[in-house]
């Protein structure tokens, strides 16, 4: 099946502020936020794209939805490329990719009605406003708020978490789209209501075949939304497979540093040191070859000289790393 | 016993809509710290666990009062006059935002000299001295006493927020969600010096926090809150392994867990009640799949166990053992959705 959305070698530098000597020296430092992207989103798949802050996972969502432009590289969204999108086709296309925001308690504005915040897509669509009662009754239905009159006329702080997060969803689906990016969807919500809002994504996405994109620093939680997860280090896909594979057996040696620290409900898990040294370079001068190698545990002689391309490796991963 | 909390209600004044409210953020809550381990105070936001280590270490927003119970440390109840001579020098604090409260303009190493110097009474000289221990104690090196906040890495101001809180050597500290905004490998590596720092230092530990797999992974004894009340406490393998109470199986439930088979994570339906007007009762009983009438009148249950260490306020605790598995079917919490939507 032909992909939905492809990137090709997508690279992203931010210019950072210049020091005195930087200027002196004619230097133009920029931060690396992406440094040579590639994979596709197949039609109707949900992707994991996890890493620490500063890996780029943001970044890389707001290429997709075109919300940046990138530095260099390919981004084609159902065989068009993004960039070449204007007027009445990048309308188009913003119909179809939507924004699930982080934090449900900024994402919505305070002044505006939840009939207001919720039609306003369709609004900036152009969709006939005769239409709008019943697109939001039926985005409501999917996110499991049936009886509508009990939130049309509230404002967002009379809602609770995870009731608001419901609402922030049925603003993303209101224009029926075909691909969503959720930054860190459930990271503000506690224990006991994520579970809920991650089953209601699982379920929206198998009913509406949608394509998605899941950022989250928790590998722990994007187990339960998504088959398949990209690792990101410092601007770079390290790691590519189906999760469960990529939880059971890590092959990158930041992966298997990752799955390590993430702490389990458990108190009789074992408690390894960690594989790992140091911390996360300055992504404005990151080491040469491998960006990894510093902290890596086996890094040698080839790590410095040559930076390693994602290759296929046992057990459907994709893993750049040039250990065997 | 190096803490106990007997009873504790901690009360905020508030107006909603110009209507005059209290909130019983802590009501009749009770728990104690044994020395030399670490205790986690787990729970959900609004429970009560930050209100009720601020309410100890004697710093509760202005429209906060103390409005029963009592805090006892080291054999002796703690007035206002106490707390004040306590504070800092025996028991420290790390509030949740720490990290983000150091001064910009300030190179770290002048804030924790300060620290030194107004709390502690140093003289210049020493408190230098001694915020050279202090760095090299969280593993930074002393050479980064010149950075300024915006050159440290959020592990490493977070290590810089736990060296000032020991800096008086207190033999408690309380520590508020101290890896929560952290990524999890320097998470880990947080969690690994404050046992290290545990055990150099013999000091005991509150570990304030709103996730389990924390808790697991650091603390000895778990406390459990909810609403406002402790709902279960005990040994932390005891209590992950053995839950007695049905919010904590359904917060065992609702975890993620990385090496766990499940496929589903399940959900515990309806919200926490409003603590401006809390229900009769148990608080819990609106939420949970085993509820009996009688559990939805009366006063709350105060925690209790027959061993005395691992303590539930349960009206069913007797059938614990065929609650909790029933509590391991995901159908078992679909019940409960009946009531409330979330």
């Amino acid at each position: 099946m032909a992909a939905l959305v492809e990137l090709r070698d997508v690279v992203k530098h931010f210019p950072v502020g210049r020091s005195l000597g930087e200027i002196v020296r004619g230097k133009h430092p920029a931060v690396r936020a992406l440094d040579g992207v590639s994979f596709d989103v197949g039609s109707g798949d949900a992707v994991a794209v996890v890493g620490e802050s500063g890996c780029g996972k943001t970044t890389l969502g707001r290429l997709m939805l075109k919300l940046v432009e990138p530095t260099a590289g390919s981004i084609a969204f159902d065989g068009t490329a993004l960039a070449g999108l204007a007027g009445e086709s990048l309308r188009g296309f913003r119909r179809q990719a939507q924004l699930v925001f982080q934090n449900p308690f900024d994402a919505l504005n305070p002044r505006f009605t939840i009939y207001r915040a919720v039609a306003e897509p369709l609004l900036n669509a152009g969709i006939d406003k005769s239409e709008h009662m019943d697109r939001v009754a039926s985005a409501f239905r999917r996110v499991h708020l049936p009886d509508l009159d009990r939130y049309l006329d509230k404002y967002p702080h009379q809602l609770s978490g995870g009731q608001l997060q419901r609402v922030v969803l049925a603003r993303a689906l209101v224009l029926a789209p075909r691909f969503l990016v959720a930054d860190e969807p459930v990271s503000m919500l506690d224990v006991s209501v994520r579970a809920g809002i991650l089953a209601l994504m699982r379920e929206i996405r198998d009913a509406m075949g949608l394509s998605a994109i899941y950022i989250s620093h928790d590998l722990a939680l994007v187990r339960y939304l998504c088959e398949r997860t990209l690792v990101m280090y410092l601007g770079r896909i390290v790691e590519d497979g189906p999760t469960r594979e990529i939880v059971r057996r890590p092959l990158h040696p930041y992966t298997r540093a990752l799955v390590a620290a993430v702490p389990v409900p458990d108190a009789d898990q074992l408690r390894q040191p960690l594989p790992i040294k140091g911390n996360v370079p300055d992504a404005r001068e990151p080491p040469s070859g491998c960006s990894f190698r510093d902290r890596c545990p086996y890094a040698m002689p080839r790590c410095s000289a040559e930076t390693p391309q994602l290759r296929p490796a046992a057990g459907g991963h994709h893993v750049a790393c040039h250990l065997d | 016993m190096i803490l106990e909390v007997d009873g504790l209600e901690i009360h905020y004044d508030t107006r909603a809509g110009g209507a005059r409210e209290v909130v019983r953020a802590v009501d009749g809550a009770s728990f104690a710290v044994p020395e030399g381990r670490i205790v986690g105070l787990v729970g959900e936001s609004g429970c009560g666990k930050t209100t009720a280590v601020r309410a100890i270490m004697g710093v509760l927003a202005e429209n906060g009062r103390q409005a029963g119970g009592r805090v006892v440390f080291k054999g002796e109840a703690l007035d206002e006059a106490a707390t004040r001579k306590l504070r800092w020098r025996d028991i420290a604090y790390v509030p949740q935002s720490a990290m983000s409260s150091l001064d910009p303009v300030y190179t770290v190493g002048a804030q924790l000299v300060e620290v030194l110097t107004k709390r502690g009474n140093e003289s210049g000289r020493a408190a230098r001295a001694r915020a050279a221990e202090l760095f090299d104690l969280v593993g930074l090196s002393e050479s980064r006493l010149a950075d300024y906040p915006h050159q440290f890495s959020g592990g490493m101001r977070q290590r810089a927020a736990i060296a000032m809180a020991l800096a008086l050597k207190p033999s408690l500290l309380l520590a508020d969600e101290p890896v929560t905004a952290l990524d999890v490998i320097v998470q880990r590596q947080i969690l690994d010096m404050l046992r290290d720092l545990q055990q150099r230092l013999k000091l005991s530990m509150v570990l304030v926090t709103h996730d389990i797999s924390v808790v697991a992974y650091l603390c000895d004894d778990v406390v459990v809150m909810y609403a406002g009340q402790v709902i279960e406490s005990g040994p932390v393998r005891e209590v992950l392994a053995r839950p007695r109470h049905p919010y904590t199986m359904g917060l065992r439930n609702a975890f993620p867990d990385l090496m766990s088979d499940a496929l589903e994570l399940v959900p515990i339906s309806g919200s926490p009640p409003d603590l401006s007007d809390p229900p009769p009762g148990c608080r819990f009983a609106p939420r949970c799949p085993f509820a009996l009438s009688a559990c939805m009148t009366g006063s709350a249950m105060v925690a209790r166990g027959s061993d005395r260490t691992h303590l539930s306020a349960c009206l069913r605790d007797d059938e614990a053992d065929l609650l909790r598995k029933a509590a391991l079917d995901p159908a078992t919490w679909l019940r409960s959705s009946n009531f409330a939507t979330s």
